[in-house]
């Protein structure tokens, strides 16, 4: 039998359909890849062998009567940052060590209802704080991609690192993720993976430990256009419990496959060349031009004069946010305590162990901004700023343009403890100078391979659509994919 | 702007994040890093321009008020480092 973790989800789909194996023996196929890869990869925080065959066992039960759902018997990996459960739940950080929550995220529980087999959580940067999955308590995650001739292990990106490695080692059919400031999409483009941030409020946030409320969603990390497709369409929902959720029917975007693009304005923004920007990225984008050129879509240059504060107002919102929203870790109600001499003694010290520096470094810089005398001169400034932006895309939109092509990210994967990434975090935060303005303006942004550089290691073109055009998205990427043929590691672990 | 040791001292005391001098003196010079790279905003005009309040344009959703959940006690505190009789257990907090 062919090696049943190489197929696609749309495949695996079709051929469970058809009885040519079981979903437990599917399920089983990861389980084994799993145990066998994460050693060298730490791309699972947990595995869930009893529960994945328990769901695989009901998933063959309702393959034979008949009544399967849209990912019957799929095996997916889940970000640790969802609920899930009786099952670890710890957002890669050690204060919340031993939390199993007694609830299940909306995003979860409906890809569960949709007949998904869970093989467990998944390795992320701590509470999605990182690109590069390096700040997670349970250590990197290794990239499967490696430079040719190089064995030097690379990061996978991050926040959503373990995600995309599983996805591309072939240890889960695909994977739930976030993305705050670029959490699926870079990780995405660092692993060949196809990732989509869809609209702020497509996906419910309702058991997602939250990071800063008003920038994150919930997508997936997936082998290919029509995989990542399949799941959004199944993670998505309108949820009562989560207020900004919004009240619109999911759309089949697998329909969206196929669709011409011919005629279709792409916008292609100026601001988007930065300065000291590699060649290869450059020819990367020009390669994306012409795909979509030749696919019979009119090319447009436009501007967004704003792009340049978004990296800036994000790392003030993001962190006052999360300053708030990271309160409730006090060492009293869940995970890590910390004894004290008095009840703030335990809350400091509690926190102090349980936070890892760069969750520590980004709640800091929240409270000041935060602080009484600052927030006008921050956090109001960042605000009206966040305002600007999203009035570029407007403008651009109202203009007639469809969707915006750009890079997405500034290089391909660098090196697990890179010294000149560890030397100053600002350089560490440039990784998401393509991605945030997106999350700025809560459009809907999709990752998709484009091609490999010198070294032969993957990167990534970004889509950038209309408030709740993900099929746009699916549309465009999926000409890009077609174009640009899809990139599998060479299998070393 | 940038912040000096005293002050990062005390929005780590607002934040509740115990440091001794050494992580003080390191995040000082972390928190300038970012403090620098963020003070780029101020060149903006932002002259008659609202702060964002929602990124996509909805309408808060509204629901009866009523009792829709409870009976959970047990749930709530089982994470918890202590608890006793589904409460949860602090340092004391009055003399």
């Amino acid at each position: 039998m062919t090696d049943l973790t190489r197929l696609t989800i749309a495949e695996a789909r079709s051929k469970l359909k058809e009885k040519e194996f079981s979903a437990l023996e599917l399920t089983n196929a990861y389980l084994d890849a799993i145990d066998a890869a994460n050693p060298a990869l730490n791309a699972y925080v947990a595995v869930t062998h009893d529960k994945a065959h328990a769901m695989a066992e009901a998933a063959d039960k309702r393959l034979a009567a008949g009544g399967a759902g849209a990912l019957e018997g799929i095996p997916l990996g889940v970000k640790d940052l969802f609920a899930t459960e009786g099952v670890h739940t710890q957002a890669g950080s050690h204060i919340l060590d031993g939390f199993e929550p007694r609830y299940e995220s909306t995003v979860t529980a409906n890809l569960w209802a949709d007949g998904a087999v869970m093989l467990g959580k998944l390795n992320m940067d701590e509470f999605a704080m990182g690109s590069s999955n390096e700040t997670s308590y349970y250590g990197p995650v290794t990239n499967p991609w490696r430079a040719k001739d190089d064995n030097k292990a690379l990061v996978p990106g991050g926040s959503s690192g373990g995600s995309a490695a599983a996805v591309a080692s072939w240890l889960c059919a695909g994977a739930t993720a976030t993305d705050t400031g670029g959490s699926i999409r870079q990780p995405a483009a660092f692993t060949g993976t196809v990732g989509i941030k869809p609209t702020y409020g497509r996906c419910s946030r309702w058991g997602t430990v939250a990071f800063a409320s008003s920038l994150d969603q919930a997508g997936p990390i997936a082998r290919d256009v029509r995989d990542a497709a399949i799941l959004l369409r199944s993670m998505a929902s309108s949820d009562p419990k989560d207020t900004t959720s919004v009240t619109q029917d999911v759309p089949d975007y697998e329909a969206a496959l196929g669709q011409s693009v011919k005629g279709l304005k792409i916008g292609i923004p100026k601001e988007y060349r930065m300065d000291g920007m590699p060649d290869e990225i450059e020819k990367l984008w020009q390669q994306g031009i012409a795909w979509m050129k030749d696919a019979g879509a009119e090319i447009v240059d436009i501007s967004l004069p704003h792009t340049k504060y978004a990296l800036p107002a994000y790392y003030i919102v993001a962190p006052a946010e999360a300053s708030s929203n990271l309160a409730r870790y006090d060492g009293v109600r869940y995970g890590l305590r910390v004894p004290g001499k008095d009840i703030i003694d335990m809350y400091e010290k509690t926190r102090a162990a349980g936070f890892g520096r760069e969750v520590k470094r980004r709640v800091m810089i929240g409270t000041y901004v935060l602080s009484a005398g600052y927030y006008d001169a921050y956090y109001v400034q960042a605000q009206k700023v966040r305002t600007l932006i999203k009035k570029d895309f407007e403008d651009v939109f109202a203009a007639g343009v469809d969707a915006i092509l750009t890079p997405a990210t500034p290089s391909a994967a660098f090196g697990i403890a890179d010294e000149n990434m560890a030397s100053d975090p600002v350089k560490m935060y440039l990784n998401d100078i393509f991605t945030v303005t997106v999350n700025m303006a809560g459009l809907p942004g999709i990752a998709v391979p484009g091609g490999l550089d010198a070294k032969g290691l993957p990167l990534g073109l970004q889509l950038i659509g209309r408030p709740f055009d993900e099929e746009m998205l699916f549309r465009t990427a999926h000409v890009i994919e077609q174009a640009a043929g899809r990139f599998e590691p060479t299998k070393w672990w | 702007m940038s912040v000096d040791i005293a002050t990062v001292k005390h929005v780590a005391r607002l934040a509740r994040i115990a440091v001794d001098d050494a992580d003080a003196e390191r995040m000082t010079g972390e928190l300038n890093a970012i403090l620098g790279f963020v003070e780029q905003l101020n060149k903006v005009d932002v002259t008659g321009v609202e702060p964002m309040t929602s990124v996509i344009p909805m309408e808060m959703k509204k629901r009866q008020d009523a009792v829709t959940d409870g009976g959970k006690a047990a749930d709530i505190v089982a994470n918890a480092p202590a608890t006793e009789d589904n409460f949860f257990q602090v340092p004391k907090v009055v003399e």
